[in-house]
């Protein structure tokens, strides 16, 4: 039996994507999922500030994923959960395993890929020292402690502000530890602010940038971290070493899209954001597989993954019928002064349906600047931001109509300094 | 009471308790460590060296040349992972070069078979990401590679399932004579043996001591390695060795068994015996080692860093003699150890013999472990046929390395199975990957509490007081 | 009393002060009318939505996140950890049940965010 459409992971993305594949006519949608409920991360992401785009309510992770869940189920997309995918080809053939039926083979009309991210680890960050126990990724530790019921230690020092990090602050300290500090690398949070407040302010949980962890003592269990400034180059400043007891360090430093399988099946990928190259359908390079969420680029609310997901699931949807089009009047998006990457990373305008929302992320803070979209030179549209940082993604809504009228270059994304006038 | 009762559960010990155990004894083998592999073998390059670089007559150059040989057919048997990617010392300039060809003439000497030196255009056919500055090299065919840990449980496991025994947590603390037995004293009571079998690694000089053997002094030397993703695992084929200085062979790249590359090790001197930790300086310095010799290493693509102790000696050479009558010293086993640890076991085994143990053959001596394969590895067939007999099997608990539940399982109910998350890891490789454990480690540890029957709060990363979990949050 | 508070609205992330004295409440450093309520809400009665999670018997997982279905007063933030550590609920949970009624009689109820089946 050949599937009109198969989703792999059962994610915010997957669930969108099967959701709205399913909506716009493709019959046989099925998700595949490793863990053994659907809704992946959002399970552990007990919070609450889910959803204020899609639902205009504040929804803990676990709500917003079940609102999708639910979806699935009155829209009877099938599922197979504890089941892994193993292998894709560019023929769209999948391998996957689990324990009912061992090795399955699926041939598929359409993929969509939606694997997510998993965290960047010690070992990335080569912070020398002794390899003992207590050492977690945030996500890790979210995970013993919300979905498992486990406590991960007692004095905590966080490396890292992004939100997983600032969340686990807080959920630590109201579970009973101490959280000593938080420490950022760089001179400004890669967290959302409200999580600096809410996370850190209400509890009195220092925030130190330029500090980072130089080395981990302990041969059994942590037993604390010698800590240090940086200078402009991000590089430890010896005479400000000292040291931090403490028996647990979180780890928040970043996320790196999963693409194992993607980077196996050769389709290409973008070496800035990790995930494949994609187009205003959340096409791949590849013919029929789609991507989307944070297997793509690192999003930081899922509401934005939401969207993306919807388009990659009606577009899969599209291609099953035999309804996306196929000319070279495509246009490559690029990153200019400021921008570090742009998704999607080409554009063919008779495939947008109303507008293309273009994700990017800035490389540094900038206060006052026009985010500017650019042809040949032209300015297409601008966008005047009291301030861009690299912790929050940024978008521009370009319509169809305007991208109608290139005819040819790249579009160009930058970053332009307001003189005062 | 034992026949033969031996110190140490490295790749030494284990490899001399596997050889003996062909025969017909009464074995035992006291680990101060928890696990087999937990000193210099647990953190050690993984190559089988050809055999050129120890000094022509040393007891080193010997044992090497002769455990080179016997590599192959002995992962065969124990199906461990093994890989002949052969090696090259590499020269840049004329006194690297010089080098080259003192390591060639000592080769031959010392019996290394096919040893050729190859010119640059050779070289860089065979390994094109090579420095392209590069003069001439040493290739030898028959170097190899494997995964230590991998290879001391393997050889351990072998043993235990021939009937040697295996007791953990255990230090020696003072070796005395009772009439003609040994009385061995350890933190878990006194030991009575016939033999006594030295191979305690970096405390092998206390155990000699004890022993009222040969004094000599440790030198315990740290050296730091950098594990490679598998996404850059092919940068090169063969282990790729600078020419070598006083202090070692140098910083090597090579790949791993398993599809990986690394980089390392540097050496550092210490008075610490268990300092095994890493510092910003060597990194930097095996960094630049590296990629002095070989482009591509790139420190993105880092997934992990260590370091291990070697159990260097004052001597210089393998320390392999009669400390007193009954004993038998494998002491002071630093590179080529690994290599050389199935010859070592032979040669301890004939001295044990030359000093009465009477030897007789097993009739049913196991040479071969069972159901040792990973989910992985298996072929279509075989996959088949185990996910049919167990269909945890079926599912993947290592994300990265494709790990299932029954490789995991199967891990734990082994001999001398894993009772730790890394001897899950060592055993099997689940959280060897890129992710680290990150995703993982909360299954194993569900895997370890079942299969175990132990509260997940005490299982441990590694060894005892490594806790992972402080309690229950409700 | 001189509050320092950031601005959670907006990535500006406005440094305001807020001053109050004798009942009058002065908000500085807001660069638009959202920061000064959010600075006024603060310094008056800051509100917080908590999720914790709780314990489960005879679930498949041992614990269920719940949230408070309304804002309570931030200072009530660990005495709501508390309370709700204090009971153990039944499996099947589901979503939106509401497992702690009016806590400390402030009108809010603790339900649970997720579902748990039985085991």
């Amino acid at each position: 039996m050949i599937r009109d459409v198969v989703v792999i992971g059962g994610g915010p993305a997957g669930l969108a994507a099967a959701i709205e594949a399913k909506k716009n006519g493709a019959e046989d949608v099925l998700i595949i999922e490793r863990d053994k409920r659907l809704g992946g991360i959002l399970q552990q992401c007990i919070h609450n500030g889910f959803g204020l785009h899609i639902f205009k309510e504040q929804l803990t992770g676990p709500e917003y994923a079940n609102r999708f869940i639910d979806e699935v189920k009155n829209y009877k997309i099938d599922y197979m959960l504890d089941t892994m995918v193993i292998k894709i080809d560019k023929d769209r053939n999948i391998i996957a395993l689990t324990p009912n039926d061992g090795i399955i083979n699926i041939k598929s009309k359409a993929i969509v890929l939606t694997m997510g991210c998993r965290e960047r680890t010690r070992g990335a960050l080569n912070i020398p020292g002794n390899r003992p126990s207590g050492i977690f990724t945030a996500g890790a530790a979210q995970r013993f402690i919300n979905m498992e019921g486990y406590m991960v230690g007692k004095k905590v020092v966080v490396l890292g502000s992004g939100d997983i990090g600032l969340i686990m602050a807080r959920r630590m300290t109201l579970e009973g530890a101490e959280v000593k500090m938080v420490l950022e690398l760089m001179p400004y949070s890669t967290g959302l602010k409200r999580n600096i407040a809410q996370c850190l302010h209400d509890f009195d949980i220092p925030l130190y940038f330029n500090h980072t962890v130089v080395r981990i003592h302990g041969r059994k269990r942590l037993e604390g971290v010698t800590i240090a400034e940086v200078d402009s180059e991000r590089k430890p400043i010896k005479e400000t070493e000292r040291f931090v007891e403490c028996d647990t360090l979180l780890l928040s430093v970043g996320l790196i899209p999963e693409n194992e399988l993607t980077r196996e099946a050769n389709i290409p990928i973008d070496n800035i954001t990790s995930g494949p190259i994609v187009d205003e359908s959340m096409q791949t390079m590849v013919e029929g597989i789609f991507a989307c969420g944070n297997v793509v680029h690192v999003h930081d609310l899922v509401d934005y993954v939401t969207f993306e997901s919807r388009i990659a699931g009606r577009s899969a949807a599209k291609f099953v019928k035999g309804q996306l089009s196929f000319n070279d009047k495509s246009f490559k998006t690029k990153g200019t002064y400021g921008i570090r990457y742009v998704v999607p990373h080409r554009i063919d305008p008779l495939n947008v349906d109303d507008s293309v929302n273009f994700f990017m992320r800035v490389d540094n803070v900038y206060k006052n600047v026009y985010l500017t979209v650019k042809n040949n030179g032209q300015i297409i549209t601008k966008v005047r931001k009291a301030i861009v940082t690299p912790g929050e993604m940024e978008s521009v809504v370009v319509k169809r109509s305007i991208l109608e009228k290139l005819n040819k270059g790249d579009i160009e994304f930058t970053l332009e300094e307001i003189k005062n006038d | 009471m034992y026949d033969v009762l031996i110190i140490g559960a490295g790749i030494v010990g284990c490899a001399i308790a596997r050889e003996l155990s062909k025969n017909e004894l009464n074995i035992a083998v006291v680990e101060k460590g928890y696990d087999v592999s937990c000193g210099s073998t647990k953190a050690n390059s993984g190559i089988v060296h050809a055999g050129y670089d120890a000094h022509e007559g040393t007891l080193k150059a010997k044992l090497n040349v002769r455990g080179c040989e016997m590599y192959e057919g002995l992962c065969k048997e124990l199906d461990v992972p093994y890989k002949n990617n052969g090696s090259l010392v590499v020269a840049f300039n004329e006194e690297e070069q010089k080098e080259v060809e003192v390591l060639y003439k000592r080769g031959i000497t010392n019996g290394v078979p096919n040893l050729k030196i190859i010119e640059k255009n050779e070289i860089l056919s065979m390994e094109p990401n090579i420095k392209d500055n590069v003069i001439c090299a040493l290739y030898a065919p028959t170097a190899g590679i494997v995964s230590p840990f991998e290879m001391a449980i393997a050889l351990g496991e072998n043993a235990c399932e021939n009937g040697v025994e295996f007791i953990f947590n255990c230090e020696v603390s003072n070796i005395y004579k009772d009439k003609d037995k040994f009385m061995v004293e350890t933190n878990r009571g006194i030991f009575e043996a016939n033999y006594v079998v030295n191979a305690a690694g970096i405390n092998s000089d206390k155990i000699s001591k004890m022993l009222s053997g040969r004094i000599f002094s440790m030198i315990p030397t740290r050296g730091e390695y950098c594990l490679f993703d598998k996404i850059i695992g092919d940068l090169v084929e063969k282990t790729i060795f600078p020419t070598p200085t006083e202090k070692g062979k140098g910083i090597l790249v090579s790949p791993t068994v398993h599809g990986n590359i690394f980089i390392g090790p540097n050496a550092i001197y210490q008075e610490d015996r268990e300092d095994t930790s890493t510092y910003i300086e060597g990194i930097n310095e095996i960094l630049y080692g590296a990629q002095k010799n070989v482009n591509g290493i790139d420190m993105r693509y880092v997934i992990t860093s260590f370091a291990g102790i070697r159990s260097k000696t004052n001597v210089g050479d393998f320390i392999i003699d009669i400390p007193q009558r009954g004993a038998v010293n494998a002491a002071g086993i630093e590179s080529p150890g690994l290599t050389s640890a199935p010859a070592i076991a032979e040669m301890v085994v004939s001295l044990l013999c030359d000093q009465g143990l009477v030897l007789r053959k097993k009739k049913y001596f196991k040479a071969n472990r069972s159901n040792t394969k990973k989910f992985i590895e298996m072929n279509d067939e075989e996959k088949k046929k185990a996910l049919e007999q167990n269909p945890l099997y079926g599912r993947i608990i290592c994300r990265c390395e494709h790990i299932t539940e029954g490789d995991i399982v199967n891990a734990i109910r082994r001999p001398l199975g894993a009772i730790s998350v890394d001897g899950v890891k060592k055993r099997v490789r689940a959280g060897m990957g890129r992710c680290q454990g990150g995703f993982c480690m909360p299954r194993v540890m569900e895997i370890l509490e079942r299969e175990l029957n132990i509260d997940r709060k005490n299982i441990n990363k590694d060894g005892p007081g490594s806790y992972i979990l402080t309690g229950r949050t409700k | 009393m001189i509050k320092k508070i950031i601005c959670i609205n907006c990535p500006l992330g406005c440094e305001m002060e807020v001053l109050k004295d004798d009942g009058i409440i002065k908000v500085s450093g807001n660069t638009c009318k959202k920061g000064e309520d959010y600075a006024i809400a603060e310094i008056m009665d800051p509100k917080r939505i908590v999720t914790t999670t709780a314990k489960v018997i005879g679930g498949d997982r041992e614990v269920v996140p719940v949230k408070t279905d309304k804002e309570i007063s931030k200072s009530f933030m660990f005495d709501v950890v508390a309370e709700v550590n204090r009971h153990i609920f039944s499996a099947p949970l589901y979503v939106g049940q509401v497992l702690i009624e009016n806590i400390f009689d402030t009108g809010v109820n603790v339900i649970a965010t997720d579902f748990i089946n039985r085991k």
